[in-house]
């Protein structure tokens, strides 16, 4: 299995660095899983090509989520997990944010299973989706104040 | 829990609050559904009224504290929480685990995603009002709880599946234990499918709801048996094989309609399947063996050995209040949960406690194409399109 998916992974940064060069900026091996740094505004055109293109045929997104890398900066980390169902591939995409301005392009367009993940991460990190069709709280009440699973907000809430 | 605005400009429409106390919502979800007459609308799911900050609460737990945690998600698949938890850990420490544990983890997972459907059978033939078949689902269930309480010491919340291995030895005499249930079961599942797949009331009910073209629900990322049920022939399990899958033979049952019925006819079928396996685990299951790994500091020593030696005593007492830390990195696994791809995704910045653990849930994912199945149909049919997506509120909203 994992040299499967090496295989498959660089057929994708090959396909990649061919269509747009500065779209991978590095490339992390980790474990027998392929991760690819894309650079914050390149996210949607990258994503949208591992879509697009037929060899890379990347038709589902499995996973989005966040980590926060607090106090370091920029401090957030996306981490998409795309499946292809034909390949029989996975590869995942990172792209960071920062915390003064946690803003990125959303993947709803391509994917509309990305509406609740990137909804859940919006909740929990507070990080904005540009393009979203339904930016809202989806797992904590309305009034809630705050992110709770950035990393400076206390396991046992704030009082 | 959000306000939720609805299109509300005619006077022909007017929305009815189902759940978030419904039976048929299985727990507690709120859909608000735009009704015209009879016919839905528009209907906007509501979630997080079981949220307890699972995710949360693991940063703050040691690597193996956090086991207990993953059992509570999805409480009717808790073995397989476990195994998905220890899997991504397993590998953030490259970590190999005995093939004696491997064979019974798929063992156990597999008895679980039958327990799991046969809660999901009884209870979608409740809300449908064929009482009887939930009576006859809950009887086998307690056959496979009694097995897991003989093996794990619990019925439901088992922490079974630990980091490196398992918790314990298989109980005496667990082979006839589990030999008479896959000996029965088979009888059984017969007796539900004459119960229900020629009946008209069920095919009724079921036949033609809930449709979506296998595209839309790849692009929802459905997984598990929705998209099965759809012609898409998608199992962790075959694609991207774990825990010595790849040494076991079955079959993916797939459907083609995509309407409720599929799905349980998809289901259904993978009961038998997972009869199949279990059947292999208990011959490849060797009666001696290691349960757990050699890997000091990692996996606890055994008593004995900590009463002679200096260096397991230490061990024990590290790993018990400092915990481990895995190198520095990432790891995501997805396993084949009975709703669908179970995903964890474990960042570890290499002190004892993980820096971010996440858990992709398939029920969460999944409830997301509801809005499109019902639109358009009747409110009865929003009932079977609810419970054929086969949601664990535990997991939507963890």
């Amino acid at each position: 299995m994992p040299q499967l998916a090496h295989a498959n992974a660089s057929v994708v940064i090959d396909r990649l660095r061919a269509w747009k060069a500065e779209s991978v900026s590095q490339v992390i091996e980790y474990r027998g899983e392929t991760t690819i740094v894309v650079p914050h505004r390149l996210l949607l055109a990258t994503a949208e090509q591992c879509k697009t293109d037929p060899e890379l045929n990347f038709n589902q997104l499995s996973d989005a989520t966040c980590v926060d890398r607090f106090p370091n900066e920029p401090r957030f980390e996306l981490n998409y997990q795309l499946l292809s169902i034909p390949r029989l591939a996975r590869i995942r995409l990172r792209t960071s944010v920062s915390g003064q301005q946690p803003v990125i392009d959303s993947l709803e367009p391509l994917w509309p299973g990305a509406n609740w993940m990137e909804r859940e991460i919006f909740d929990l990190f507070g990080i904005r989706f540009e393009g979203h069709s339904d930016l809202r709280r989806i797992l904590l009440p309305d009034e809630f104040e705050g992110a709770p699973l950035r990393r400076d907000f206390p396991v046992e809430g704030k009082r | 829990m959000t306000t939720v605005e609805t299109a509300i400009g005619t006077s022909k429409t007017m929305v009815l609050n189902m759940g978030p106390q419904h039976p048929s919502t299985h727990g507690v979800l709120r859909v608000l559904l735009e009704l015209d007459g009879e016919n839905v609308v528009t209907a906007v799911p509501d979630l997080g009224y079981l949220h307890t900050g699972i995710e949360k609460s693991c940063e703050d737990k040691t690597y193996s504290q956090a086991i207990t945690l993953t059992d509570r998600m999805d409480y009717l698949n808790p073995l397989g929480n476990n195994l998905v938890y220890c899997l991504a850990v397993e590998k953030l420490l490259n970590l190999e685990v005995p093939k004696r544990a491997q064979y019974i983890r798929v063992m156990m997972v597999e008895l679980q995603r039958i327990s799991s459907h046969l809660v999901w059978l009884g209870t979608h033939a409740l809300d449908m009002g064929a009482m009887s078949v939930m009576l006859y689902a809950f009887r086998e269930r307690e056959e496979i709880l009694k097995i897991f309480e003989r093996f794990a010491g619990q019925r439901m919340m088992t922490s079974y599946i630990r980091i490196g291995g398992l918790a314990l030895e298989p109980p005496a005499g667990w082979r006839e234990l589990v030999k008479r249930f896959v000996d029965m079961m088979p009888a059984r599942i017969d007796e539900y499918e004459e119960l229900l797949t020629n009946n008209r009331i069920w095919q009724g009910r079921l036949k033609g709801v809930g449709c979506l073209p296998a595209e839309t629900l790849i692009a929802m990322s459905t997984t598990g048996p929705g998209l099965r049920a759809a012609g898409v022939a998608f199992d962790n399990r075959k694609a991207f094989p774990y825990s010595s899958y790849e040494e076991f033979e079955f079959n993916v049952p797939t459907r083609t309609e995509s309407d409720c019925f599929a799905r349980y006819l998809v289901r259904v079928q993978e009961m038998r399947e997972s009869l199949k396996i279990v059947r292999q685990a208990m011959d490849k299951i060797a009666d001696q063996g290691p349960i757990k790994s050699e890997a000091p500091g990692i996996v606890p020593p055994q008593r004995e050995k900590m009463k002679t030696e200096m260096e397991a005593l230490i061990y024990h007492f590290k790993i018990f209040t400092e915990g481990f830390s895995p190198p520095p990195g990432e790891a995501y696994v997805a396993v084949e949960s009975p709703r669908g791809e179970l995903g964890c995704f474990i960042a570890s910045d290499g002190s004892p406690k993980p820096l971010r653990v996440h858990f992709r849930s398939p029920s969460f994912v999944n409830l997301q194409a509801l809005p499109q199945m019902v639109k358009g149909q009747l409110i009865a049919d929003t009932v079977a399109s609810i419970g054929t997506i086969d949601i664990v509120l535990g997991e939507v909203d963890r």
